[in-house]
Order: structure tokens, then sequence, then C-alpha cells
């Protein structure tokens, strides 16, 4: 059994969300072709606090979408279950536009891998970019995100999770020892 | 589950996964790029010793959609003329290093037979008189899609249900889910299934009445000659559908069919063309369970 | 075999001599000289080289009688010799054996029948009495010669593995066998009923999409044969009893005064249908197995004497060939090497005493036929079997001497076994 030790809190996430979302501006001198997608299940509901905290600031509606990865993995028939397949739904031509994928956490960068491959298949964005709440380290490939809540160095055996309010918990990360 | 040979070896949850699953599915097939890379590298082998167009087709579509390599086998033209045994055959196949095995055989129990002896998953895709599991989960997602669940629904199940293994298949997924089930047709053709909660009619009209959905078998016409019934007119003065019938199920209710269609005989051209016929959406709802099925049952283990 | 061999302090079993009790026997050159309880005071006399087999604890009964098997040979060697068959039997405490005539050629000529002798001289290990064919070629249309056969060596008559559908010519059978006062044993089974059917029609083959064969179609044809039987005078005998319906028909024409006998089979008491289940083509056998209604019906005919005999009808088939879609798969069970042992449960079940067991699969048999067998009389040879009751033992079929390996109790734990075997002068001890 191991040590629970909490990494952020309610208001630090907050002010992460907020920072990420001026940097996102900032970054792409405005909102014009924007389009924030989260990675299922954890960069859902993080899309969308994004989203709301954009048009907070700039008074525009960012489009939305979440999109799952499971049929892009490069792990099926090597795990014992199939990952559960959860619904996908970009609500915009993807073609020439900028794409924010958002996710919880980067480890290894595989999932950011099939995120991207999975993305192609529904058009040609622009620009793809990333924005994660944590970065965890430990990559095996060469992704990188273009926007980072909070660097945390772990090792190998440890874990984060991320606890969020929408789905009934309270807001907080967690590194798992 | 390494294998899909019926849904009597199925629980309610492993059904309820599916069906989840297939919905995920429905959605990629709208997208402009039909086609995802989940099973790339795997194959499979369609082996079908009886013939079939439509359940072939549909399967081998859901295959490529997956990218799975696909590999056809008829008989005709196959080895087992020859006189090879289905045990050899299957051996050699297995040989080849296939993932998976579709296969549809005149003989009941033969996918279990297999299953045995194989490494390679298993899905049956029709096997004699016994089962035909991927209809009925498609039959069941269609249902669900139009009326939002399973539970309490009347479902009338209409003719030759001993020789149906698409009835039998519907008639052991629809009892795990509290349906009440009624089985209509002529005598001779309704076999003892007391130990799944149906009700049987042999007048249609009592039957049909309320019902929420109407499913209707097709009367394979070679039986007609073995004194199951006298003629398909007199099967259709009892048994068969048409407009005046369908007006005594509920008036939302919905008609299905597995296919081919006999028009004329099980049921009448103007209630296939209606707006309450889903046949057509059966179809489409084939593609995206075949493909969860597949998904599903290639997640086991390497070393399992 | 030595000149004398002396079984001690067994418990000696013999329902033809009513014999019941705890003693010895002693076999000289090959022949039974004394059949003795404990108490008798009579010595034996010294013998040049005498063996003494020390019974005690187990049971002694006469040779067993097996009156429905098949040997396959001529024509179907590969999935059983009369070499292999009969050392199966002997391995079951089988020291006679009926084949039935349904090979290839059919037995329905003398030539047949003095093959069959002459290859169970040479290589048999046990003694085979032929079973003759009542048409030409089993087809069903014209009487074989009886007559010829019995005096080559046919004990009885039948077309077993298949019925005589023609009432006309099963009626002309059991007329003509009056002649020769040997008994016809008649396979019942109404082809049309049974139509294609691959296992008991039911519930279960609803389920498993099997075709199945009614209880109608035995029941049917068994009611027909009595009444010839009565009509004619002739001697019947009905194969592997396996439904309620047979039972109590028979039952019927017993208290009138029919002259019919009836046998069943090790598996029709023992289990039921659900043995199929999961396509198990090792439990497809005809008749099929029925429910545990019959089941019981036929314990109870076995009970009360309805059912006179119990035989295997021992079907053994290639490896192959119950490798396949159950359909294609032929029927039948590899019954020699578990026979004994399920008989043996009737006795812990209760349902029979040993000496009510003893004579279903001794002398009941051996009377029918007319046979000297299936008896410890002084002066007959030596076919004895010692059966230990408590003995465990886990049915492994790929041993089994038997080229058929096809059994459904693969696998089961049995108690109860034949551990010494004597025939035709050589003693078998199971043991090792």
């Amino acid at each position: 059994m191991g040590m629970m030790k909490e990494l952020l809190n309610k208001k630090d996430m907050e002010r992460i969300i907020s920072r990420i979302a001026h940097e996102i501006i900032e970054k792409n001198k405005g909102t014009e072709n924007l389009c924030i997608v989260g990675i299922q299940r954890g960069g859902v509901h993080l899309a969308k606090r994004l989203a709301n905290r954009i048009k907070d600031i700039e008074n525009v509606d960012i489009t939305v979408g979440s999109l799952d990865i499971s049929l892009y993995r490069d792990d099926i028939g090597i795990r014992k279950e199939q990952p559960v397949v959860r619904k996908t739904e970009i609500p915009c031509d993807i073609t020439d536009k900028k794409i924010v994928l958002v996710d919880d956490v980067l480890f290894t960068g595989r999932s950011i891998r099939a995120a991207m491959d999975a993305l192609m298949d529904f058009g040609r964005p622009a620009q793809i970019q990333l924005a994660v709440l944590i970065d965890r380290g430990h990559r095996e490939l060469p992704i990188r995100a273009d926007y980072v809540g909070k660097n945390i160095p772990t090792s190998m055996s440890e874990s984060i999770e991320v606890q969020l309010e929408e789905e009934g918990l309270e807001d907080r990360v967690l590194l798992q020892t | 589950m390494k294998d899909l040979v019926g849904i009597k070896e199925l629980s309610r949850n492993e059904i309820e996964l599916i069906l989840n699953t297939a919905s995920s599915f429905k959605d990629i097939l709208k997208r402009d790029i039909k086609k995802v890379p989940a099973l790339r590298g795997k194959t499979v082998v369609n082996l079908f010793f009886e013939p079939s167009t439509r359940t072939r087709t549909s399967f081998e579509l859901a295959e490529k959609r997956l990218s799975t390599d696909v590999l056809n086998f008829s008989v005709p033209t196959s080895s087992v003329v020859k006189g090879e045994s289905l045990f050899d055959t299957i051996k050699t196949i297995e040989a080849y290093g296939v993932d998976f095995i579709v296969m549809r055989h005149s003989s009941s129990g033969t996918p279990h037979f297999i299953a045995r002896n194989v490494n390679a998953s298993v899905i049956n895709a029709g096997d004699g008189i016994n089962e035909h599991p991927t209809q009925a989960l498609l039959d069941a997602f269609s249902i669900i899609e139009k009326k939002g669940s399973l539970e309490g629904l009347k479902i009338a199940i209409v003719g030759d249900i001993l020789h149906s293994r698409v009835a039998k298949s519907n008639i052991y997924l629809l009892s795990k889910f509290g349906v009440n089930i009624r089985l209509i047709g002529p005598p001779t053709l309704i076999p003892d299934m007391t130990d799944h909660n149906v009700e049987v009619f042999y007048e249609m009209d009592e039957g049909l009445k309320d019902s929420d959905v109407i499913m209707m078998l097709r009367i394979q016409m070679e039986r007609q000659g073995r004194g199951f019934f006298p003629s398909t007119l007199e099967y259709f003065k009892n048994w068969g559908l048409d407009i005046r019938r369908l007006k005594l199920a509920k008036k939302d209710a919905v008609v299905m069919h597995p296919g081919p269609m006999n028009r004329g005989i099980e049921i009448s051209s103007d209630v296939a063309d209606s707006k309450q016929s889903i046949i057509l959406e059966q179809v489409t709802n084939g593609l995206a369970v075949r493909m969860a099925v597949m998904y599903l049952l290639s997640g086991r283990s390497e070393n399992a | 075999m030595p000149d004398a061999i002396l079984i001690k302090n067994g418990h000696i079993v013999d329902p033809s001599q009513g014999i019941d009790e705890v003693g010895d026997i002693l076999i000289e050159d090959g022949k039974i000289t004394e059949v003795r309880s404990q108490k008798s005071e009579v010595r034996h006399k010294e013998k040049e080289s005498l063996r003494t087999i020390d019974a005690a604890g187990l049971y002694i009964f006469p040779g067993l009688v097996d009156m429905h098997v098949h040997l396959r040979e001529p024509g179907f060697e590969y999935k059983e010799t009369i070499k292999t068959g009969t050392m199966a039997a002997v391995k079951g405490g089988i020291t006679s054996v009926c084949c039935m005539p349904n090979t290839n050629p059919v037995n329905d000529n003398k030539t047949v029948t003095e093959f069959i002798l002459r290859k169970t001289y040479a290589e048999g290990s046990c003694y085979v009495y032929p079973i003759g064919a009542i048409t030409k070629g089993q087809k069903g249309e014209e009487l074989a010669e009886m007559t010829m056969m019995h005096e080559a060596g046919c004990v009885a008559f039948s077309d077993d593995g298949r019925p005589v559908t023609s009432s006309l010519i099963m009626r002309r059978a059991l007329e003509y066998s009056r002649v020769l006062n040997v008994p016809i044993i008649s396979h019942c089974e109404d082809m049309s009923l049974s139509e294609g059917g691959v296992m008991n029609e039911g519930r279960l083959s609803a389920q498993m999409g099997l075709r199945g064969i009614p209880y109608a179609s035995e029941d049917a044809m068994v009611a027909r044969d009595i009444i010839l039987s009565e009509l004619t005078g002739g001697r019947l005998h009905i194969a592997h009893v396996s439904t309620e319906g047979s039972v109590r028909l028979l039952r019927q024409a017993k208290e009138r005064g029919v002259k019919v006998t009836a046998e069943t089979c090790p598996h029709y008491f023992t289990i039921t249908e659900d043995a199929v289940k999961g396509y198990n083509t090792n439990a497809k056998v005809n008749p099929p197995l029925r429910t545990q209604r019959d089941v019981d019906a036929i314990k109870e005919g076995l009970r009360d004497g309805t059912i006179d005999v119990i035989a295997t009808d021992h079907a053994p088939h290639h490896r192959d060939e119950k490798l396949q879609e159950f359909d294609k798969s032929p029927s039948g069970i590899s019954g020699f090497e578990t026979a004994l042992s399920l008989c043996l449960r009737l006795v812990h079940e209760g349902v029979l005493t040993m000496s009510q067991l003893v004579e279903k699969i001794t002398f009941a048999p051996a009377k029918i036929l007319g046979i000297n067998a299936g008896t410890l009389k002084v002066d007959n040879y030596a076919d004895i079997t010692i059966v230990d009751m408590n003995r465990e033992f886990k049915v492994e079929s790929e041993n089994f001497l038997s080229k058929g390996k096809n059994t459904p109790f693969d696998g089961w734990t049995l108690k109860g076994m034949p551990v010494i075997t004597i025939c035709k002068g050589k003693i078998y001890d199971w043991r090792s």
C-alpha cells in the first residue's frame, strides 16, 4: 500500500487552466481557426474548461470536441481486455484548422501518437498543438507538449491520478508511490 | 472470451458491452474515412460452408474497416470437395497463422468443435439450426436504437422457429433482458422453448396484439415439401404479415426481418417497404456489431 | 496355466447354482472341479503345481457374458479387430461375447460365420458366439440362411445396427426362428420417426439445434415386435432398451406371458442426454441417451426383472471419426472396459443385490442364447472373473485395450473393477 501525496489542489488547477488559456491565445495570436479536442478520458473535461476560460477572456466561442483513441492504440491484442471504446465527437471540419489536443497526463507519448493518427483520419489540420495538465516524463516517443500545467518528475513505479469535479470528486492531482 | 459461438454462452453484461461498443463503431461508419487501424496486421478467414451473400459481405466489410487482412474460403472450390476432413481443413488454415475464423456451417455445434481445437478466435456466423449470434446482437441493437431499451418490450417472433438459428439466438438474448417473447407459427414449426419464458401462439392475430416489435422469419421453401404446412398460400393466410395485421400491434411497432425476404409469403410488400420497417437499418447495424465483436475478441492476451 | 489353481476365500456369486457365499474354487486342468463353501470339510487333493489365488475381500463371478457387441471384423478392422476386441472384453471381466453381424461383408451366411469363428480360435482371448443377420445384407428384404448359419455357429439373429422396418419380414423371421428355437434380437427404431436425428428429442435438442430422435421411435417398434411375437410364438429379445415407454410395454407383455426378453446397456442407467452438451460426440449413441425419467424407469425395470440382461453394445469407432461435426460422427460407445464398474454402481446404490446383478450379466444371457457359459458348474471350463468392489480407478480411454477410445466416461473415477480374469486357459491379473 503506497503513499498518496497531493500535488495540486483546486486553486492550483484553476490557475493553471487560466494560464494555459492565456498561453493558447497568445501563441495563436487570437482564437481564429482554433479547435480544442480533449482525449478520452482524461482530457475531455479539461478541454471544456479551457474553452470556457478562453471564452471568458476573449468573449469568443471555441469549438470543443472529444477523441477516443482506443482503435488507434499500439497495444491492441497485448492487453488482456480491450479498452472501452468511448465517444468521439469532432463538431467541425478539422481541415486547415489549428487543433489543440488536451490530455490530463503526458507520459510515454504513445496516447498522443495514437491521437494524432486518429485526428488525421478526420481531415488535414493546419497545426496540432498539445496541452497537458501534468508532464511526468519518461517519453518513449519524440513527443512534446506546447502547454504544460506542471512538470512533475516521477519514477516508473509511481503513478499520477487526476481527480475532477465533473466526475463527482474534488479537483486535485495526486501522486501515488 | 476467446470465441463467440453462441448467445447461450454470453452473460447479460457481455452482451451489453458488445452493444455499447457497437454504438461507437456505428459513429465511425458515418465518417468520411470509415476505417480504423485497430486490427491492422491481424488475419481473418471467412469460412463459409453454406452459401451466404449478406452475412459474408457484412463480415468482410467489417473486417476490412478494422484494417484486418481478409481471406475467403468457400466450399465448392475447396479441398473439402476432395474429401479432406473438416478437422484437417481447419488445422491447415490455422497453420497459415490466422487470428480469427468466421464460420458458417450446416451442422449445429461445428463452431464449438472448431473452437476447442484451434487457438484462433472463432466467430459463429450460423451453425445448422443452432445459433446465429451476431444476427441476434444486431437485432437487439436495432431495437434499442428505436425503443431505448429492451426491458419490458413485447416482441413477437413469427415463422419457422424450429429451423431458424436467427430466432433461437434472439430468444436466448431477449430472455436475458426481461422481454415478453411471443412465438407465433404453425405447431409443426415451434420447438420446446419453455425454459426461456416464451408465450406460444398459433393464432397470429392473438399473438400480435400490442407488440412493440415484430420479427418476421424467412420461410425456407425447401421445408414446404416435407409436411410442415400444406402450401405457401395457406401459410400467408395464417402467419403472413400484412397491413391489417400490422395495425394490431402498437402504433409505433417496428417490423424486422433478417433477410432475404420472400415478399408475399411471410411479409407483404407494403409492410416491408413501410415506415415501420427497420429492415435496412438492421443491415447497417450489422456492420457496427460485427466490428465490435471482432474488436472485443482481439483483446485477449497473446499468452492466454 | 498351472495344473491346478485354488481360489481361496472369495465371495462366490453364481446365480445359476444359487450360490452366494464365501468359499473356494478349485480348477484342475482348466476345468472347475470343486466349488465349495468355507464351511465345507473336504480337503483338496495335493497337485503337482498348485497356484493359490487369495481372494479374501473379493468377489468371484462366473466369467461375464456380453450378448451384444460389435467386433467390427471382417471389414472395419480400423475400428477394432476380434483380437483387440476380445482382449478388451477380458480386461472388463467378460469371457463370452456375441458379436453383431453388421460387418463388411455382413454376417448373413455361414462363410462369414466360419471366418469369425476361425479368427476367434486363432487370435481371440475370449469366446465369441456370432449373431447372424435376419435379412440378407441386413437390407430388410429377404430372410438370410438362418439354419445354415446356426449350424455354423450362430446363436441368435439380428439386423442390429438397423431395425427390420417391414413388419411382414419381422413376422416371417419370428415364425421361421421357431424351427431353431433361437431368439430374434430386435433393434427397435422407427426410421421415419428418427428422421436424421442425432440425439434424444426434447428441450435440450431444440436448444442445441440438433435433430432429435423421439422416444416414440423406439416405443412404437417395441410395441409392434411384442405383438408380432404374440402372433407368431417366436422368441423375441429387445436390444438396448432406453426408454420408460419400452419398459412399460415389456412389463405388460411379460404379464401376459409373451415370450419376450430384453436387455439394456450401462450408459442407459448411468447418464442422460446432458452428456451430449458441448456437442460431445463421445456421448452420441443409438438409441440416444435419454432423460432422468427414462434412467429411473430402466433401473426400476432391472429391479423388478422386466429387463433380464445387461449388455454393453460395445461399439468402437476410430478416433478420427469421432473428431468431426456432431451430425457426421458415427454413434457408439466403447463399453467393455467400463461396463462392470458401471454395473456395480447399481449394487452400491441399492438398486440390485449382488446376486441379481450377476445373474443379469452371466446366467440370464447364457440361458436366452442357450449357451453353456455364465456359470461355475463343475466340469465346465473355468471362465472366472474376480472383482474388487472397493478398488477405485480413473477411466483413461487413451489406455483402453480396445481400439475404440470413444467413451463419455473418460476421466470418471469408478469404484469396483475386475482384478483377475481367467479365460481360455489364461490368468490375467489386472492389478499391476
